[in-house]
């Protein structure tokens, strides 16, 4: 386990090097980044008009799209666009000669993406916030439950997502398959919408995925969207989900390299 | 639980019967097979390493021969474990490859032509210290290693440089000392000296040699540069179609599988004219020299007879007979003309 730690140490640290590097990048990916939770902010705002929908009002829903910001911004993951890129550049090869897993760099660069880009996403969610008024009552019970919950959906997250990268292991048509995941991820998480505002059928749907429990449950947890109950019911889901993505990734994992043919390098 | 076979195991690298089959889809030109390919794919079985077996002595250095696409470069990967065998069996310091245990990836290196191995917006020397990390490497061990690496390959004013500022050939002697860091007991290097310039070729090729000699390494170094082979390795493996050739010492190679000699022949002005060379042998293209000199491959039995000829029927200004470059034996044995 220490010696986990003094890789994660050892690789953050060349990954934060390298990204330091790329200023304007990160800045285009942030712009990205924002401009999808505040149209669906403005949008869903002018639906609820001075009244409610679903509970929530002009200043919730400024709330909720907000943090969702924040926390997908933490959670989100590039992988499995980058992956096919690395078997056919060699850079999987090159990995995969040295002792140690290579899911560790790249997750190494994802943090350590996160902790750069986090100096300007949460000073400009404050800005946004100044804006847009959210209506916002914290509990430090409630943060530090959703410091919890982060953990999960990031780790969640991440599985979910590596595992689908090593579908291009079989294929490089691995556009399609990101899109399909995208295509739930984005009813289901709660971006489109707040899960309350599902239609009920979807509701549930979403409640059983995994995609809600990476982004959606933390950020109405935090904004005290939840009882108790649904509370503990979340992180059991979340949990439950951690280990059918943890077994999945090691399965396709194994068979991939079985099937890897190292053309690239 | 690990595969290790323990020390009784004496020798570094051992193969047996080691193969590797593709299915590779298959399908003519044209807008018809195209679509016909949609509904039916039709596939071809490639056997790129087809039943090889060899074993390597610790500290040997051996030259892995073939042309392109021979199978030399699918067999170092399946020995770095990077690839699962079609069928057979191999042992690397007692370790089974493909089972990837963490003391055997740590005791070897693979260095490819365009590995990209290092950080390309770091300076060098931040790879390394990320080597050391993974491969575990203590601290004095790390400091002596990286001090000889610097004297060998001449990193000094390299390692401070961002990668991507480094030409090739500097870029290759980072990459060398960034696979070299672990002090591995087992080099496999595919075509370490491609596209660089001949200083840098021989720069490699002598780095090599005294690694081996400090360290003792057992080294599998593929080629298709001759000089690199002769350079380093007292013995060759010839593989070609995924089939081992030819196994055993260098210059024995080109005994056995080139009974010929070179009879160069210059002739005086004018006395070329006319001549047929057939009566004597093989006109022979592709040997470097101007025009003024013919060379003929000559049978070795028949080489005293045919220059005796040679002399006694034409004008020769000068004539030597000579071992055929070992390039042109190899470059046979591949095109097939050699029975082996």
């Amino acid at each position: 386990m220490r010696d986990l730690i003094r890789l994660y140490g050892a690789m953050l640290q060349a990954s934060l090097g390298v990204q330091v590097q790329y200023r304007v990048a990160l800045v285009i990916w942030l712009l990205g980044l924002v401009i999808q939770p505040v149209v669906y902010l403005v949008v869903w705002s002018a639906v609820a008009g001075q009244g409610a929908v679903g509970g929530y009002t002009r200043g919730d829903f400024a709330a909720y799209y907000l943090t969702m910001m924040v926390v997908n911004h933490l959670t989100f993951t590039w992988i499995m666009w980058e992956y096919d890129y690395l078997i056919r550049q060699g850079q999987l090869s090159a990995m995969l000669l040295k002792p140690a897993n290579p899911v560790h760099r790249l997750a190494a660069d994802n943090i350590a993406y996160k902790l750069l880009t986090s100096v300007v996403v949460l000073p400009m969610a404050v800005l946004l916030g100044l804006y847009f008024r959210p209506t916002l009552s914290l509990t430090l019970e409630r943060v530090a439950l959703f410091l919890a919950a982060i953990a999960g959906a990031w780790v969640l997250r991440w599985l979910l997502e590596y595992t689908l990268a090593l579908a291009a292991f079989w294929t490089t048509r691995v556009t399609a398959l990101n899109e399909l995941y995208y295509g739930l991820f984005w009813f289901m998480a709660g971006q489109v919408a707040p899960n309350a505002l599902l239609p009920p059928g979807v509701q549930l749907a979403a409640e059983l995925l995994p995609f809600r429990y990476t982004v959606g449950f933390p950020v109405e947890l935090v904004l005290g969207r939840l009882q108790g109950a649904q509370i503990a019911q979340g992180f059991a889901v979340q949990l439950i989900w951690l280990a059918i993505a943890f077994a999945s990734y090691h399965l396709l994992w194994r068979a991939g390299l079985r099937r890897y043919s190292a053309v690239g390098g | 639980m690990s595969t290790h076979t323990g020390s009784s195991h004496t020798a570094a690298i051992a193969v047996e019967e080691l193969s590797k089959y593709y299915e590779v889809s298959e399908r003519s030109g044209g807008l018809l097979a195209a679509v016909g390919s949609f509904f039916r794919r039709r596939t071809r079985l490639v056997r790129a390493v087809d039943a090889i077996s060899f074993t390597i002595a610790p500290g040997e250095v051996v030259g892995f021969l073939g042309p392109n696409g021979a199978g030399k470069t699918t067999t170092l990967k399946m020995l770095a474990g990077l690839l699962y065998p079609t069928a057979g069996q191999a042992r690397v310091l007692g370790y089974v490859p493909w089972r990837r245990e963490k003391e055997f990836l740590r005791r070897i290196t693979l260095v490819m032509g365009q590995r990209q191995q290092l950080y390309w917006d770091l300076p060098a020397i931040d790879t390394l210290l990320v080597n050391r990390v993974i491969y575990k490497i203590p601290e004095t061990q790390f400091r002596q290693t990286l001090d000889e690496l610097i004297e060998l390959l001449d990193l000094a004013p390299l390692l401070g440089k961002q990668v991507r500022q480094l030409s090739l050939g500097e870029r290759m002697r980072c990459e060398l000392a960034a696979a070299l860091i672990h002090r591995p007991q087992v080099l496999f290097l595919d075509e370490p000296t491609i596209g660089l310039d001949v200083t840098m070729q021989e720069r490699i090729r002598s780095f090599v040699r005294e690694y081996n000699r400090r360290t003792g390494a057992t080294v599998l170094l593929t080629s298709h540069y001759m000089a690199d082979v002769t350079a380093l390795c007292s013995r060759v493996i010839v593989i070609h179609h995924g089939k081992l050739l030819y196994d055993g010492a260098l210059g024995a190679l080109a005994a056995r599988l080139a009974p010929f000699k070179i009879v160069s022949v210059a002739l005086e002005d004018g006395a070329a004219a006319g001549v047929d060379w057939t009566e004597y042998g093989e006109l022979v293209t592709g040997l470097d020299g101007n025009g003024s000199k013919v060379h003929l491959r000559v049978p070795r039995e028949q080489a005293a007879e045919v220059t005796a000829r040679l002399l006694s029927r034409l004008r020769v200004h000068d004539l030597s007979v000579e071992d055929p470059p070992i390039e042109a034996v190899i470059d046979r044995v591949f095109r097939g003309e050699v029975p082996d």
